[in-house]
């Protein structure tokens, strides 16, 4: 059942994290394989986005134990041989860029740059390409400030693709969005999964997409690892109880038979007893 | 194709970067010719021991423009590095405390008489400045270092402003406690201005270090359009972010040290040359730099001129008249732009 060991792209033993006195993650092992699609979930606070940064080396406070990264230990990696490697795909929150999309995608082509860092015409087509495969040109033009969040991420996610990353690292990618542009975002992360092979590591709140698209699932509780398996591990009611500490209602997805949770109806007492 | 995009953007065009550089290198030219007493073109032939326009224009008037180039183009230069490193359109170094910083040096300085002028006509005072500033500049940088990523920029502009105020504070002090006459030079030195630049002996000190400093900031102008999207952002596509922070940190202290310490805190330049570039060229540091730099030394070039001849025979500080030139005209610009700040 031992996947060969060069498979192995991300490796946590007994990985430690503190913040300010406060232990974020404690004692994680894992390993996450190549093209594997691995989502993160787990209550707020948990430690999800602590994790997934820690995996770009994206780390602050004291560290133990060991995280390896393609097989070298974080600390031995030069940042810009492993942004040639992993991609962040951030949230589409607000946050002020006043760059054209362009010229913001131009920015990801940085780890291949010479000092002075020229754009160079194949800087201009990987973008060209990047904007074509995520059905953003339209909007090259037009600066991030001024895009609705769903224009936004993909944005974000053509910059993982301009960046040539080989491991994408997705945090809540579908949060703040509207319905048609979360099916829009995943299923872009799907297909550069499916057909470019992308290492593909979400941290997610949507357990059903979760359960649906994974591989793997990694959920956390308090900065320690409840479970680390199957989707259809995930979705039993003694998971789910000791990851979010809720029995919730499991039906039979119709494609797939996984079970699916859905929302239990609260007791409309008031309405009853009038 | 390039031109539909800056217009859309309502930016200027390359062009018109370009035609900055121009009128920079015209006003540069032209300005030593103004002053209180206008000099004709045939005094740069003269010969400046026995002709006293040809010596007002070679010993005075030139390295004088200079020198204000220099100077606008080092605090230009180095606001607009702060405003994007700290993703603050306030913070710029003398927010950050470096004009406190170094008016302190130089109070201290004054206060116990260390007035003379040591090696190739360095004063005490300007060293003591130069020290001042530099060690402002290192306390910020040593709290951004070591606050990491935990530390919002926000806070950091609060910490400046709060050493700020101490410094300030201890200005006062010493102020308080020391004569009359010492405590108005004080308050005079504090105004900043360019009337002590009387040879090129200052231009030639001043210049090694502008010019370094804005070597380093032209070789990380594209890092510096990384670090407007956030720290993680550029950290996560490659950027050495501690490295970069600190070399910029030191082409910022090499140039704002060496200016404080000749011309004094002049403010406003550092802080508002750079928004006045972004509003006209947008937030590419590739195009923004070589307009800060032009525009902020033809500005302070400008103001100086103005400041020699609007009350002759009296000069008033530079310092006075950059607020009051670029205050209105900034706000104009502002308000037509209809142009958020926030979003530098």
């Amino acid at each position: 059942m031992h996947n060969p060991a060069n498979n192995v792209v991300l490796e946590a033993r007994s990985f430690c994290c503190n913040i300010g006195g406060n232990s974020i993650l404690r004692d994680i092992s894992l390993q996450i394989h190549r093209g594997q699609y691995v989502s993160i979930v787990g209550p707020n606070g948990a430690g999800k986005t602590t994790l997934l940064r820690a995996f770009d080396r994206l780390l602050s406070g004291d560290t133990s134990g060991e995280l390896d990264i393609c097989g070298l230990s974080w600390r031995d990696w030069k940042q810009s041989n492993l942004a040639k490697l992993i991609a962040m795909v951030p949230q589409a929150d607000s946050r002020a860029i006043p760059f054209t999309a362009e010229d913001f995608l131009l920015m990801s082509r940085y780890p291949y740059m010479s000092p002075f860092c020229t754009i160079r015409p194949d800087d201009r087509t990987a973008v060209r390409d990047a904007m074509a495969a995520t059905g953003t040109t339209a909007f090259a033009q037009r600066r991030l400030n001024t895009l609705s969040s769903g224009e936004r991420q993909k944005v974000y996610i053509a910059a993982a693709l301009v960046q040539g990353a080989e491991i994408w690292l997705l945090d809540e990618p579908t949060t703040f969005l509207d319905y048609h542009s979360q099916v829009d975002i995943l299923s872009l992360v799907a297909k550069a999964n499916r057909e470019l092979g992308i290492t593909v590591v979400a941290v997610t709140h949507d357990l059903n997409h979760a359960a649906l698209e994974s591989d793997r699932v990694i959920a956390l509780r308090q900065g320690e690892l409840v479970f680390c398996g199957t989707p259809e591990g995930l979705m039993t009611s003694d998971t789910l109880q000791a990851v979010y500490g809720i029995s919730p209602l499991l039906v039979e997805h119709p494609q797939t038979k996984l079970p699916m949770i859905v929302p239990r109806r609260t007791p409309k007492q008031d309405k009853e007893t009038a | 194709m390039a031109n539909d995009r800056t217009k859309e953007r309502g930016m200027m065009p390359n062009w018109a970067v370009g035609a900055v550089f121009v009128l920079a290198v015209l006003v540069v030219l032209a300005a030593p010719f103004w002053g209180m007493a206008s000099i004709p073109l045939r005094a740069l032939s003269g010969d400046v021991r026995t002709d006293s326009e040809a010596f007002i224009l070679w010993e005075m008037r030139i390295p004088r423009v200079l020198m204000a180039f220099l100077a606008g183009v080092g605090l230009s230069v180095s606001g607009m590095v702060f405003q994007a490193m700290f993703r603050n359109p306030l913070a710029t170094p003398f927010t950050l405390g470096v004009s406190s910083g170094a008016s302190l040096g130089a109070a201290i300085a004054i206060q116990c008489g260390w007035t003379v002028t040591i090696l190739h006509g360095v004063s005490t005072v300007s060293l003591s400045a130069f020290l001042g500033a530099v060690v402002s500049i290192l306390l910020v940088y040593i709290l951004t270092a070591r606050s990491g990523q935990g530390v919002s920029p926000s806070t950091m502009l609060l910490a400046g402003v709060a050493v700020s105020y101490f410094f300030a504070s201890l200005i006062l002090f010493v102020q308080y406690t020391t004569d009359p006459s010492s405590s108005f030079r004080i308050l005079r030195w504090a105004m900043g201005g360019l009337e002590h630049v009387v040879s090129f002996r200052e231009v030639l000190g001043v210049m090694p270090f502008v010019v370094s400093g804005c070597l380093i900031v032209w070789y990380l102008t594209f890092d510096l359009n990384l670090l407007t999207t956030g720290e993680d952002f550029a950290f996560s596509r490659g950027v050495d972010v501690a490295w970069t922070k600190f070399l910029l940190f030191l082409g910022v202290s090499l140039m704002v040290g060496a200016v404080v310490a000749v011309c004094g805190p002049i403010g406003f330049v550092g802080l508002v040359a750079p928004h006045i570039c972004r509003l006209l060229v947008g937030a590419d540091h590739r195009r923004l730099f070589p307009m800060s730099l032009c525009f902020g030394g033809t500005f302070l070039v400008v103001c100086d001129t103005a400041a020699r001849m609007i009350m002759p025979p009296a000069e008033l500080p530079v310092g006075i008249l950059t607020a009051l030139l670029g205050g209105p005209f900034f706000l104009w610009l502002l308000l037509a732009r209809k142009h958020d700040l926030e979003s530098l």
